[in-house]
């Protein structure tokens, strides 16, 4: 008897919407036996993770917080995505939009500048994640170029950068060396949606990202364009579209997105630029595209998702001593059963009994 | 089938200890670590403070720590989610989280912070730090004489004042040795990374120095210099298991008295708050026994920590010429005073390099 995976005619639909469901499952059941392990309870510890985070308004807000950036990068990755383009650097262009944002806050700083200054700080950095990310985008197009690989290094130049502008001329005067701008000013502040929470305007912004995101891909041609780009290229040329010009424009949004979320998490919970402002969230954000299949709505439910266990296992490591690099076994185990699940949609499992002789009839 | 799955489900819970003892009248004492706690180095010693704390006062109080949270977005949240776990008194043991503990502080005026090496307080505040620079002294003095290059190399994390002061001490202290020694310094730009700290000692030594100082946490630069064949200097730990021949001695950082003292003023309701910043006199660092060296150095050494703490001898003693030959004005009677220390931006004379941001 064998285990085989089987092609199917077509894939599966059903399988398709409960894979990641079961993916859930099965990380959940393997953090189970992993927290035995560890000698802790699997229930509190789940409890700790799962539903704790979820029953008060601080955590709540927390939650969101976390998610604002994932869930704006992600939205503009899942539209590069299904283009078939592979813009692994939004961590270089949300660097990078923050480091454009920042120049008009530095710059206005102690001045009597008004409320303009934030409104084209989002702009400026917008802008800028998208040049940003254009360089890679034009490199592929007219050259050829990778641009898994182009954009992926311009990440590390954008990192170098914004160490060399917080460490040497934007370096606050009174932070006795230490690399960071001084604190922005209240008009270069997002501004917060509760007094005395955390929870910011960004996080308004990001929803209505998503439901943008929604529109394009589900309503306009635009979108349908990106969709058939990325499924089926042949069928997208016989139609007339532009590869070239898709790869171009959806490398500028997800620039832009991921330049606006800079700015907002400078502006915003950080309050001034410094180096290490980002805990990788260009990266995380492209698992938070794939878990959320490259759906506007999708997307804003694994980044919330995500967020949660970000949250929930600091309050296991508070509560229950957990050592925060389970959460990181835990991240990492769940993108590796949405991946493997998902071969599930193509492919089914299937018996085999090779080296039986099937005997029919009389016996 | 199904019944296995519940069997095994059921002997999972049973495995897992319901140790939820209530500890509702324990002062519960919080700690946000930079690193890991097996970074052997600056968390690792703010553990060691932390265990010997409980080991004091382990009937009265519960400690609970968070690890490896970086100096970003998400330390005022970590500071918070201690706050909210009921945590009364809370230490923040780097520097890079002062502004993050600071905004917490101002929410939650009835709890308590601690943080290290910064120099904002409010009333519900205190910072606490070490005179790390007399151990510096030290060190240049045995370097300068273990010296046979008459290069050091020295491995910076930030050109923030605690670590140019360090410097400064450690090239005061060893011209008074050698006039002409050479310093070389690589910055870093990172407090733990033990891949960029091995690639700088292993730099530093291609340049000429044959004593490798750091400023950094991990024994990354001890083993290099070990593998090499030359000396260093431990950094926060005792680092000798790194380099048995190779450690001349390491700046300890001795945290456990100055936690179990807060704490108990916790306890007892005399918590105020106060800026802290204590030297050898003060127990709030050590020196690791000084090996790798001859007799004579070695009671140089001795000699040198013993006036420093009975205050017979200060580093920073005038008259002290800046890098640009001029005097630096002395404003502590004959040394420079706390102020200037703390403040520290300027290179002393003989220090063949550009501060950073200079």
């Amino acid at each position: 008897m064998q285990l085989v995976l089987e092609k199917r005619a077509e894939r599966s639909g059903t399988i398709a919407l409960v894979s990641p469901l079961i993916a859930i499952g099965l990380t959940i059941l393997t953090m189970v036996i992993l927290f035995a392990i560890l000698g802790k309870n699997p229930l509190l510890a789940l409890h700790a993770y799962f539903i704790a985070p979820l029953t008060d308004g601080y955590s709540l807000q927390e939650i969101a917080v976390k998610a604002t950036p994932l869930v704006m990068i992600a939205i503009g990755l899942s539209l590069c995505y299904l283009a078939n383009a592979w813009n692994i650097g939004a961590e270089g262009q949300f660097l990078i939009g923050a480091v454009a944002g920042s120049w008009i806050a530095v710059k206005t700083q102690g001045t009597d500048a008004g409320a303009w200054v934030l409104p084209a700080m989002l702009v400026l950095a917008a802008a800028a994640g998208a040049l940003y990310a254009l360089i890679p985008a034009i490199c592929k197009v007219k050259f050829g170029a990778s641009e898994i690989l182009t954009s992926l290094m311009l990440v590390y130049v954008a990192d170098l950068f914004l160490d060399y502008l917080v460490r040497g001329p934007w370096r606050d005067p009174h932070g006795f060396n230490f690399p960071t701008t001084a604190e922005f000013d209240p008009v270069a502040t997002v501004p917060l949606l509760i007094e005395g929470g955390r929870l910011h305007l960004g996080s308004i912004i990001a929803l209505l990202v998503v439901a943008a995101a929604a529109i394009l891909l589900g309503r306009t041609i635009k979108g349908f364009e990106i969709r058939v780009v990325g499924a089926a290229p042949r069928a997208a040329r016989f139609g007339g579209f532009n590869a070239n010009q898709l790869i171009i424009l959806t490398f500028a949004v997800s620039g832009a997105l991921a330049g606006l979320a800079g700015i907002i998490e400078v502006a915003g919970p950080i309050g001034h630029l410094q180096p290490g402002i980002s805990p990788g969230y260009g990266f995380t954000a492209i698992i938070v595209a794939f878990l959320g299949r490259l759906n506007p709505f999708g997307i804003l439910i694994a980044g919330l998702f995500l967020a949660l266990t970000f949250i929930g296992g600091e309050q296991a490591q508070i509560a229950m001593k957990i050592p925060l690099d389970v959460t990181k076994v835990f991240q990492g185990i769940l993108l590796f059963y949405v991946l493997a699940c998902d071969s599930l949609i193509l492919y089914r499992f299937k018996l085999v009994f090779p080296n039986r002789q099937v005997t029919r009839g009389a016996g | 089938m199904r019944k296995s799955l519940l069997a095994l489900a059921a002997g999972l819970l049973l495995a897992g200890n319901v140790s939820a003892a209530s500890a509702a009248d324990k002062l519960k004492v919080g700690f946000i670590y930079l690193g890991p706690i097996g970074d052997l180095g600056w968390t690792y010693q703010h553990d060691l403070a932390r265990q010997a704390l409980v080991k004091e006062l382990g009937e009265k109080i519960e400690t609970t720590y968070l690890e490896n949270v970086p100096e970003g977005p998400d330390a005022e949240r970590s500071i918070e989610q201690l706050v909210r776990a009921g945590n009364k008194l809370i230490f923040t043991t780097s520097f890079g989280y002062m502004d993050p503990t600071q905004k917490v502080a101002k929410k939650y005026p009835n709890v308590h912070f601690e943080h290290a090496t910064g120099y904002k307080r409010n009333p519900n505040m205190s910072t606490y730090s070490a005179k790390w620079y007399q151990g510096r002294y030290i060190q240049g003095l045995i370097a300068a004489k273990m010296s046979k290059s008459g290069v050091l190399g020295y491995i910076g994390s930030f050109p923030i004042p605690e670590v140019v002061s360090g410097i400064n001490a450690t090239m005061l202290a060893a011209q008074t040795i050698n006039p002409n020694i050479k310093v070389k310094i690589i910055w870093a730009n990172t407090w733990f990374d033990p891949g960029k700290e091995a690639d700088a000692a292993k730099a530093l030594i291609d340049q000429g120095a044959d004593v490798i100082m750091q400023h950094t946490d991990s024994p990354a630069a001890m083993q290099i210099a070990s593998e090499r064949g030359k000396l260093a200097f431990g950094q926060d730990s005792e680092m000798i298991k790194f380099g048995p021949k190779t450690q001349l001695t390491s700046i300890l950082d001795t945290w456990g008295p100055y936690y179990i003292e807060r704490v108990k003023a916790e306890l007892a309701g005399t918590w105020k708050s106060e800026d802290t910043w204590g030297g050898l006199d003060s127990h709030m660092f050590a020196m690791a026994p000084y090996t790798n060296m001859p007799d004579d150095v070695k009671k140089m050494a001795e000699d040198a920590q013993a006036a420093i703490t009975a205050g017979k001898l200060h580093p920073f003693k005038c008259p002290i010429v800046g890098q640009d030959g001029k005097p630096v004005e002395c404003k502590g009677g004959d040394h420079l005073d706390d102020g200037q220390i703390l403040g520290m931006n300027f290179y002393v004379k003989g220090i063949d390099d550009k501060l950073p941001g200079k």
